[in-house]
């Protein structure tokens, strides 16, 4: 693009936000040639330059190990971000054990995509009625239906290994989808036979990552079977892309291209196109609209020069991350919109849900003293244990009504931050060389198990904007409010119960304590990071924000592609279901451009 | 088009360059951008990938502590401890982690110096470690003349060994012990911290990995007949 000003420039459509709602938004409607503009709030970054692939831990500050300024330690990728982003505050309505919401931000260009755990589970043909299943929280106004095809052109763009198990509300993809996951390790094997004789599905993880090289001859026409151009952006980015190596950890970014990253699957192609044009360092305050209640562009701070600045378009697209989604409508009030842009139902904020989580570690003798092997494979589970107990829930047999899923972890991965920290009190004090016999001996022994569990939406977990705080960009910050119910705290007392057995069926020990009260079991809100709703979809615009395609009900031409659409927070890792949900949305709008309704 | 646009247009274009730049060589698809990202593709490439603290800055990482160079770590603090708390904390390493048969000692690879940098870092976890070990290295100095009349470096294995075993666990030292006991545990997490994170220690544990392959075996055979999983 030759240097003219871009606020010159006509833009048909205008995103806010990179990550994978964002970043999803910019490829589809790039690719279908409508001309758009990005706003980033964070920096340029590319995985391809800046990936610290093989470094050792020693290479880096304090092993690597994390900070208050890098949470996941010296090489996540996060930039600027973490559960606190520097003069970015926000605030809570109580400061009581199990009301807090810790909200984690990056950022950055491709948002938290760029260091996510990238598992990605389909949503089931339950999840989007819970309501109609056993009469709490909300049904969704689409099914499963609905968004499957998307699920499947998702999954065959990012590329994600798994299989097809045929298990109750756990989707299977269309045939040819998914790529071969990769070998189990042996403490997977072992967790898999105690789990056999507990009843408990142990199958493929869903990963986003390639376990072989894209079909970049087939795949391109399949997405696109009538768009030249999305075809060969597709093409000549899937053959940019390796195949996973089975070595280094994800987290950091993966400078292959073998993971999915914005950056390195969306952007690329979108960029390539000619039709997108990316701002970062660009903060957007709040949503303009014109005199007939339209959405007409963004106000945002430039931040080298800290001064506001406003670029338009025909359609606003916003993907800030739910809750900032949510900030940035609030923060849009006018004349016509006094309480927040698309707010007259008076539920954007409302419904913000994280996953449950809970977790319990144990020790396997029979794992002890093995001969040195390989376990790093795709430095994150090869297998997991989708929920299972959907009979007995729906019979009323459990004390909660949704399920959670099991993730787990152990083996002989590189040693970091915190090696062997545990063996004192292991070994009552070894040192010397029975320390270091301890070391070899117990060395890829421990394993630990994470429940991610469904909340379900209630009126106590929400968030507003703090009318007595701004940020360092003069924005008005949000303030959270939080709430576990009795679902949510006897499912987490039920996953440590659960996993104590796997454990001991491993013929192992368990190494924390296992909690029978659930508020002592559950983690913080937030901690998961899979905060979902705030501005939800629905049939009715009394008590949705959006219509079942992300359309504002009151302002036809604003979108929402990011996680705030969602009505519930099903077990599993929402993004998979932000990036169809968005691609969907998507064909919507450029459907809406053709047809000239906007 | 005209040349005197605003400077905050030219900024955007720039930025807006940097960002193709990033995004675009890669996938081989930008005429227009990629004269000017190889310049500076080509200077990136011949940055040291390692630990280098006089590397010269990232094109794109800003260097700040929530966005450090990721490419080449530095650690931005002082070090706090002395060279005689150094020797005292080498000694305490290799009596926690002794050479033998299959690896080298913990201060042969350097265990102490990390302990340094640990207690040396800005943030409060740190700093109360930091009183936690200086004061752990002034007792133990002190015990060692109290009961051998030799600071610890000075002493033989077996009087070192003497005073360990006294403060090995915090769960059963006496209470006379328990400080030292809590001194000896936060030692031996850095110390272990230390050592399996160097090249000699991965390899005394047996940790393989971090290799590129073509595809992942998963578990041996030998190692599933130990655990009855052959199928
Ligand atoms: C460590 C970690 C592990 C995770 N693991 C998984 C997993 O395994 N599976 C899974 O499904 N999910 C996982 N997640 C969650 C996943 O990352 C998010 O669900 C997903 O990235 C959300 O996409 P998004 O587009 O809504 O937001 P993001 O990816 O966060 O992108 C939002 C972007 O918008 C930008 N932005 C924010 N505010 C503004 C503003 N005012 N103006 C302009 N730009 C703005 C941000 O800088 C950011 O780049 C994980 C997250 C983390 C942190
Ligand atoms: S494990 Fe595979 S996908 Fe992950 S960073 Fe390494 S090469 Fe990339």
């Amino acid at each position: 693009m030759a240097s003219e000003d871009i606020e010159n420039k006509e833009y048909d459509a205008l995103i806010v936000g990179s990550g994978a709602g964002g970043g999803m938004a910019a490829y589809v409607l790039a690719t279908a040639g409508l001309k758009v503009l990005l706003l980033e709030a964070g920096r340029s970054y590319d995985p391809v330059k800046e990936t610290p692939m093989f470094n050792l831990p020693k290479d880096a500050p304090l092993r690597g190990g994390s900070t208050p300024e890098k949470p996941f330690g010296f090489y996540d990728a996060t930039v600027d971000g973490g559960w606190q982003v520097p003069g970015e505050p926000y605030t809570q309505g109580s400061q009581e054990k199990g009301r807090r919401f810790d909200w984690w931000r990056a950022r950055m260009l491709g948002g938290r995509t760029n260091h996510w755990g990238r598992i990605s589970l389909r949503m089931g043909e339950y999840d989007f009625k819970p309501y109609s299943r056993d009469g709490l929280g909300f049904d969704w106004p689409i099914s499963y239906q609905d968004l499957a095809p998307y699920y499947d052109k998702t999954e065959m763009l990012i590329g994600v290994y798994g299989t097809n198990e045929g298990l109750e509300n756990t989707p299977d993809s269309s045939d040819g989808v998914l790529l071969p996951p990769p070998n189990p390790r042996a403490y997977e094997l072992l967790a898999k036979k105690a789990c056999d004789k507990l009843g408990i599905p142990v199958i493929p993880s869903h990963l986003a990552i390639l376990s072989e090289r894209l079909d970049h001859e087939n795949i391109p026409q399949k997405l696109f079977p009538d768009n030249k151009l999305a075809q060969d952006v597709t093409r000549e980015s899937m053959k940019s892309r390796a195949a996973c190596f089975w070595a280094t950890p994800c987290g950091r970014g993966c400078s292959i291209k073998a993971n999915f990253q914005s950056t390195t699957v969306l952007l690329p192609p979108a960029l390539a196109t000619g039709n997108l044009d990316i701002i970062t360092d660009a903060m957007v305050r709040e949503v303009t609209v014109d005199k007939k209640g339209k959405a007409n562009g963004v106000v945002y701070i430039d931040k080298d020069t800290r001064q506001e600045k406003f670029a338009s378009a025909r359609a606003v697209v916003v993907a800030a991350s739910a809750a900032e989604t949510s900030r940035i409508l609030l923060n849009s009030k006018s004349t016509l919109f006094p309480d927040g842009i698309a707010n007259g139902s008076g539920v954007v904020g409302k419904y913000l849900m994280d996953t449950v989580g809970a977790g319990v570690g144990g020790q396997i003798p029979a794992l002890e003293n093995m001969p040195a092997h390989n376990e790093d494979g795709a430095s994150a589970m090869h297998m997991y244990m989708p929920w299972w107990l959907y009979k007995e829930q729906l019979r009323g047999d459990l004390n909660f009504a949704r399920g959670y899923h099991i993730e787990f972890g152990g083996g002989r991965s590189m040693p970091g931050a915190g090696a062997f920290g545990g063996m004192g009190d292991f070994t009552e004090g070894a040192y010397g060389k029975d320390l270091k016999k301890a070391c070899r001996r117990y060395y890829g022994s421990f394993v630990w198990f994470d429940g991610r569990g469904e909340m379900i939406p209630n009126d106590d977990s929400y968030c507003e904007i703090d009318k007595n705080q701004v940020d360092q960009w003069g924005i008005p910050v949000l303030k959270f409010h939080w709430k576990w119910s009795d679902q949510e705290l006897n499912q987490a007392a039920h996953m440590h119960k659960t996993f104590a057995e796997i454990i001991e069926g491993m013929g192992g020990n368990v190494t924390t304590t296992v909690q029978t009260d659930g508020a002592k079991a559950i983690i913080n809100g937030g901690a998961i990071i899979h905060e979902v709703g705030t501005a939800r979809m629905g049939s009715n615009p009394k008590d949705s924000v959006l219509n079942p395609y992300c359309q504002s009900w009151e302002v036809p031409n604003l979108f929402l592609t990011d996680g705030a659409p969602f009505v519930s927070n099903a077990d599993k890792n929402p993004t998979l279901t932000i990036m169809a949900l968005a691609w969907r949305t998507c064909d919507y709008i450029v459907e809406q451009f053709k047809k000239r309704n906007i | 088009m005209s040349k005197d646009k605003t400077n905050l247009s030219r900024r955007n274009a720039l930025r807006l360059i940097a960002t193709t730049a990033a995004a675009v060589p890669v996938i081989g698809c930008s005429e227009k951008a990629a004269p000017k990202v190889e310049l500076k593709e080509d200077k990136a490439a011949t940055k040291p990938a390692v630990k280098n603290l006089d590397a010269p800055k990232q094109t794109l990482a800003r260097g700040t502590p929530t966005d450090p160079d990721l490419l080449n770590p530095v650690v931005p603090w002082e070090m706090q401890l002395d060279a005689r708390e150094l020797a005292v904390l080498a000694a305490l390493c290799d009596v926690i982690i002794p050479a033998d048969e299959i690896s080298p000692s913990a201060s042969s690879v350097g265990a102490h110096h990390y302990i340094n940098e640990y207690v040396s870092a800005p943030y409060s976890n740190n700093k109360a470690d930091l009183v936690t070990i200086r004061g752990g290295v002034v007792w133990l100095d002190g015990e060692s003349r109290r009961r051998y009349q030799g600071p610890f470096v000075e002493l033989n294995e077996s009087q070192k060994n003497a005073i360990c075993e006294d403060i090995k666990w915090t769960r059963n030292a006496k209470p006379e012990f328990q400080a030292g006991a809590r001194f000896f545990a936060k030692v031996r997490v850095l110390v272990s911290t230390a050592f399996y994170t160097t090249e000699e220690g991965m390899a005394d544990i047996g940790y393989v990995g971090n290799r590129p392959m073509a595809s992942f075996p998963g578990a041996p055979p030998e190692v599933l007949k130990r655990l009855g999983l052959e199928s």
